[in-house]
Parts: C-alpha cells; sequence; structure tokens
C-alpha cells in the first residue's frame, strides 16, 4: 500500500546525452535554491519573538493565593501522593495566632519544594489538589549551571500577591464544576 | 616620486579592498547559506548582524595557539602565511575601474599594474596557492591533513590544466595577455562570454576547483578528513587559511568578471557620463557590482551541489574539461581562421 503518492519506482538505465551533461540537472537544484531565498524563513527571533504556547502548556508550578492574599495550600500532600514522580515534598506547620492574614486554614505548608529536575510536567499534582491552590503555568523552568537550583521552593512557586498569575485558561471543567458547589466555598 | 606614492596608495587600497571583500564575504556566506535553508542567519552583533566579521575575527584572534608536538614549526607557521601571501598578491593585476583622467590630462589607473603578461602572472600566482596548502597539511603531521593536502595539490594541478587551456582560447580571440586589454577590448555588450560560452563555463568549474570550494572542496572535507589540511590549525591561523579561501573566491570572481564579463563595461552607461571622476567611480562601482554576483553564485553553488567522490572529481577533470577545453580552442582557431580570410 501506498502511504504517500511519491514513490517513485527507480529504474537503471542509461542516461540520455543531456542527463550525462549534468548542467539541467544543475541548473534546477539552483532554481530550487533560489526560490528559497525568498520563501519565509522559519526562524522565530527567540528572546524578541516567542512561538504561542498552547493555552493548556504545562510548565513552573505557581501556588496560588487566594483573593485576600493568603495561601491556599494546607499541606495535605495529596499532590506530593499523586506525583508519579516524586518531585514534590513538603513540611507542614500549624497557623499561629495573628497569621491568619498569611495562610487561610490553620495548616500551611512551612516548606513545600519541587525537584524541576525530577518533575514530567504531567499535571497531577494540579488535578489531585482540593484547594486550588497549585497550578502548572505557561512559564518556563530556567536553565541553570547547578542541580541544587533546580528544587524550587515557596520562594519560587508562591505567587507574589502584587503580581498575580493568571491560570483562568487552566481552569478545567472539573475545576469550574467544583467551584459551583456551595459546600467548597472557601475554595472561591 | 608622485608616481610611487599614488602606486603605493593604490596596492593599500587594493590590499585592503581584498581583506575588506572577504571579511564580508563570510558574513555574506552565513547569511546567504541561512536564506537559501530558510534560516534567518547573523543577526545578533549590529543591524542585521552587519558586525559578526568583527566578532568572527576578534574570536579567532583570542584563540588559544596551538602547534603540535611533533610538527614542523617553521613550515606550520609558513603554510598559512604563503596561503594569504598568495590570495592577496593576485589583485594586482586586475583593472577595477577606468583610468581616472585629470585636467591635465594625467592618467590615473584604477589597476595597480598592467603588465603585458598578467594573465601569466595570475595563473604563476595562484598555482604557488597550492604550496601553502601543501606545506600546511604535511607539516602538521596527520594523517587527514596530510591526506587533505594531497587532494588539495591533484586537485588543483588538474583543474589548472582545464583553466588554463580555456583561457588559451580566450587568448587567442584577444590576442593579448594583458588584462587591462581584454577589458577594453569588451566594450559595451562585446563579453567575452558571448563569443567563449564554453570556455566560460570551463572557467567557471576550474575557478570552483581552483578556491577549493563546494561542490570541489574535498581538500577540507568535514565528512571525510576532519578539517582537511587545516585540521591541525588553531587560533589565526586557521583564520589566515580560512580569509586567503575568501580572498581567491574574491579575485576569482574578478577574473571572471574581468576576463569574460566585460569588467568595468557596461552597455550604454558610459554614454551619459561624461565627468572623468564619475567615470572612475561608476566603472569601480560596476566591476564590483559583477564581482558581487559572482561572489554570490560561488555561495549559491555551494549551497547547492554536494560534493564530488573524489575519483569522479578527477574523472571530471582530465576526461571531460581537458578534451572540451581543447576542443573548444580548436572550434576558437577554425572560426578565427575563417573570419580572417
Amino acid at each position: 500500500m501506498n502511504l504517500t503518492n511519491r514513490s517513485v519506482v527507480v529504474v537503471k538505465k542509461e542516461m540520455t546525452f543531456l542527463e550525462k551533461l549534468y548542467l539541467p540537472a544543475i541548473l534546477g537544484g539552483m532554481w530550487i535554491t533560489i526560490r528559497h531565498l525568498f520563501k519565509k524563513k522559519a526562524t522565530v527571533n527567540y528572546p524578541e519573538e516567542k512561538r504561542p504556547m498552547s493555552k493548556t502548556f504545562r510548565g513552573h508550578h505557581v501556588l496560588k493565593l487566594d483573593e485576600q492574599g493568603r495561601e491556599r495550600c494546607t499541606a495535605c500532600g495529596l499532590c506530593a501522593v499523586a506525583c508519579p514522580a516524586e518531585a514534590i515534598t513538603m513540611v507542614s506547620a500549624e497557623r499561629k495566632p495573628g497569621e491568619e492574614h498569611l495562610y487561610r486554614e490553620e495548616k500551611y505548608a512551612s516548606v513545600y519544594e519541587i525537584n524541576m529536575l525530577r518533575c514530567i510536567f504531567c499535571g497531577d499534582c494540579e488535578e489531585a489538589c482540593p484547594k486550588e491552590a497549585i497550578f502548572l503555568t505557561d512559564r518556563l523552568v530556567d536553565a541553570d549551571y547547578k542541580r541544587g537550583t533546580f528544587v524550587y521552593g515557596k520562594d519560587k512557586l508562591t505567587e507574589k500577591p502584587d503580581k498575580p498569575i493568571d491560570v483562568s485558561p487552566r481552569q478545567t471543567k472539573e475545576v469550574l464544576e467544583f467551584k459551583k458547589n456551595k459546600k467548597f466555598a472557601h475554595n472561591n | 616620486m608622485e608616481w610611487i606614492l599614488y602606486k603605493t596608495i593604490l596596492v593599500v587600497c587594493v590590499f585592503g579592498l581584498s581583506l575588506f571583500v572577504a571579511m564580508y564575504s563570510t558574513y555574506a556566506e552565513r547569511k546567504v547559506a541561512a536564506f537559501l535553508q530558510d534560516r534567518l542567519g547573523p543577526n545578533r552583533a549590529g543591524p542585521f548582524g552587519i558586525l559578526q566579521p568583527l566578532a568572527d575575527g576578534v574570536k579567532m584572534f583570542m584563540k588559544e595557539e596551538i602547534i603540535p608536538q611533533n610538527a614542523n614549526r617553521w613550515l606550520f607557521v609558513l603554510g598559512p602565511g604563503i596561503a594569504m601571501f598568495t590570495a592577496c598578491m593576485t589583485g594586482a593585476v586586475i583593472p577595477w575601474g577606468k583610468d581616472f583622467v585629470n585636467a591635465e590630462g594625467v592618467h590615473f589607473p584604477l589597476q595597480v599594474t598592467d603588465v603585458n603578461i598578467g594573465l601569466l602572472y595570475l595563473f604563476g600566482v595562484v598555482s604557488i596557492g597550492v604550496y601553502g596548502i601543501m606545506i600546511g597539511g604535511w607539516a602538521s603531521n596527520n594523517k587527514y591533513s596530510l591526506l587533505g593536502a594531497l587532494r588539495a595539490s591533484s586537485q588543483m594541478i588538474s583543474y589548472e590544466l582545464a583553466m588554463g587551456l580555456s583561457i588559451i582560447a580566450l587568448v587567442m580571440l584577444s590576442g593579448t595577455l594583458s588584462v587591462g586589454e581584454i577589458v577594453e577590448q569588451q566594450q559595451g555588450w562585446r563579453w567575452n562570454v558571448l563569443y567563449q560560452p564554453l570556455g566560460f563555463l570551463i572557467f567557471l568549474i576550474c575557478a570552483f576547483a581552483e578556491t577549493n570550494r563546494a561542490p570541489f572542496d574535498l581538500p577540507e572535507c568535514e565528512t571525510e578528513l576532519v578539517g582537511g589540511y587545516h585540521t591541525e590549525y588553531s587560533s589565526m591561523k586557521l583564520g589566515f587559511f580560512l580569509f586567503a579561501e575568501y580572498i581567491n573566491m574574491f579575485i576569482s570572481a574578478a577574473v571572471i568578471s574581468t576576463l569574460y564579463f566585460g569588467g568595468y563595461n557596461f552597455p550604454f552607461v558610459y554614454k551619459y557620463i561624461t565627468d572623468p571622476l564619475w567615470v572612475s567611480v561608476v566603472s569601480f562601482v560596476v566591476t564590483m557590482m559583477k564581482v558581487s554576483f559572482f561572489i554570490f553564485v560561488f555561495m549559491w553553488v555551494r549551497w547547492t551541489l554536494p560534493r564530488f567522490r573524489y575519483d569522479q572529481l578527477m574523472h571530471l577533470g582530465w576526461k571531460v574539461l581537458i578534451p572540451l577545453s581543447i576542443i573548444n580552442i580548436l572550434i576558437t582557431g577554425v572560426v578565427l581562421l575563417v573570419r580572417n580570410l
């Protein structure tokens, strides 16, 4: 069966005089290359020009804050359990009185680390999270010279209150459904 | 005294021109290669990457200079020197434009020297050029370099024959060996290429082979010989070899345009320009346009055709081009004879 219509049967026949001259073939080749001179270039001038990413691109994670700028994560550990690459580790801590403006619930993650070299960016953590605290974003993980620097802590993962990171394109049907449920109203 | 001063300035100018054009040929080569492959090429150093050759030059100078332990140090240094020296020497007999005649009627030629054996001089110097490659490749004491040098020398000698024979037909036609006179004879549309199309084709093919450029770049072919004759070279000595190749390409383009495409001649142009200064300037521009076009052709061919196999190269040189050029001489002779009857 032919996959394409481009297959050609090879025949080993004597070349004609014109073919032996090679010049028509050479000129034909040069005609092909000169046409490429005026074709649209495939290059993307990277830092200035970026190739559009999929709306659901899975890159660098973010730990979202709620509307009042408090951390949503309660260190339940479901993301770490869901993680097939075992890239997530966390240490939980209890919220002290007076820290209500920092952490939304009584328990929070005092340490939250993702090893970006282990992470396979599957998005299972995002799916597992009952608090909508962790999302993958369209940001790329930066290159670096040392491996140790790829273990991202809360400093790199938590979004800054003044610079919210939009994850709305990643709100899947399930997440939106989850938000509708009044029982989980605190998740808004 | 003034004459010597003028000539000295001219020599320096031609030297500078060769270096400048060679420098920007490296840039043009990368750009042409990129464009033919649907890429953009260097565009980071300066606008459109125009400073790229400077960056490359600085890089070449800053690189570590390595001379292999078992290399013949003296010859190892001499090789790139000869290559560069001969490459720069050939520009002397090429007329870059029409003479500038000032009000007192003194001629200021734009050709360093119009020796009456200009063509022979050209060929002589070009054949010395192979010594640079041979000495460099041999002195490296490396089998790849040696193979590259061997290939270079046998290739250049083989193709020089066909080149010389194709030129003989041209010399028969023009009756002189002086490059300046050959150009003068091609006024208007009387370009030699119209009378010597076969000779031009042979000359062009041989010019590709003489400059060791694709599809005849076997002396340095990366896929088989690492880097060929310059495998062991680094830093500016490598730069010299590469630079010499580009100067050779520039000179070849200039020779092709002077011998076959009328040099500074261009139909209709000189009818409308009478001011002697402008005549010189325009003639220089016309020459450089033709040269640029042929440099482009060199690059265009390089990025189109695959490399020859060595036996194919020898086959083409000895069994095709030499007989063809002899036939060309015969035809030219017969035509000349019939015309003079």
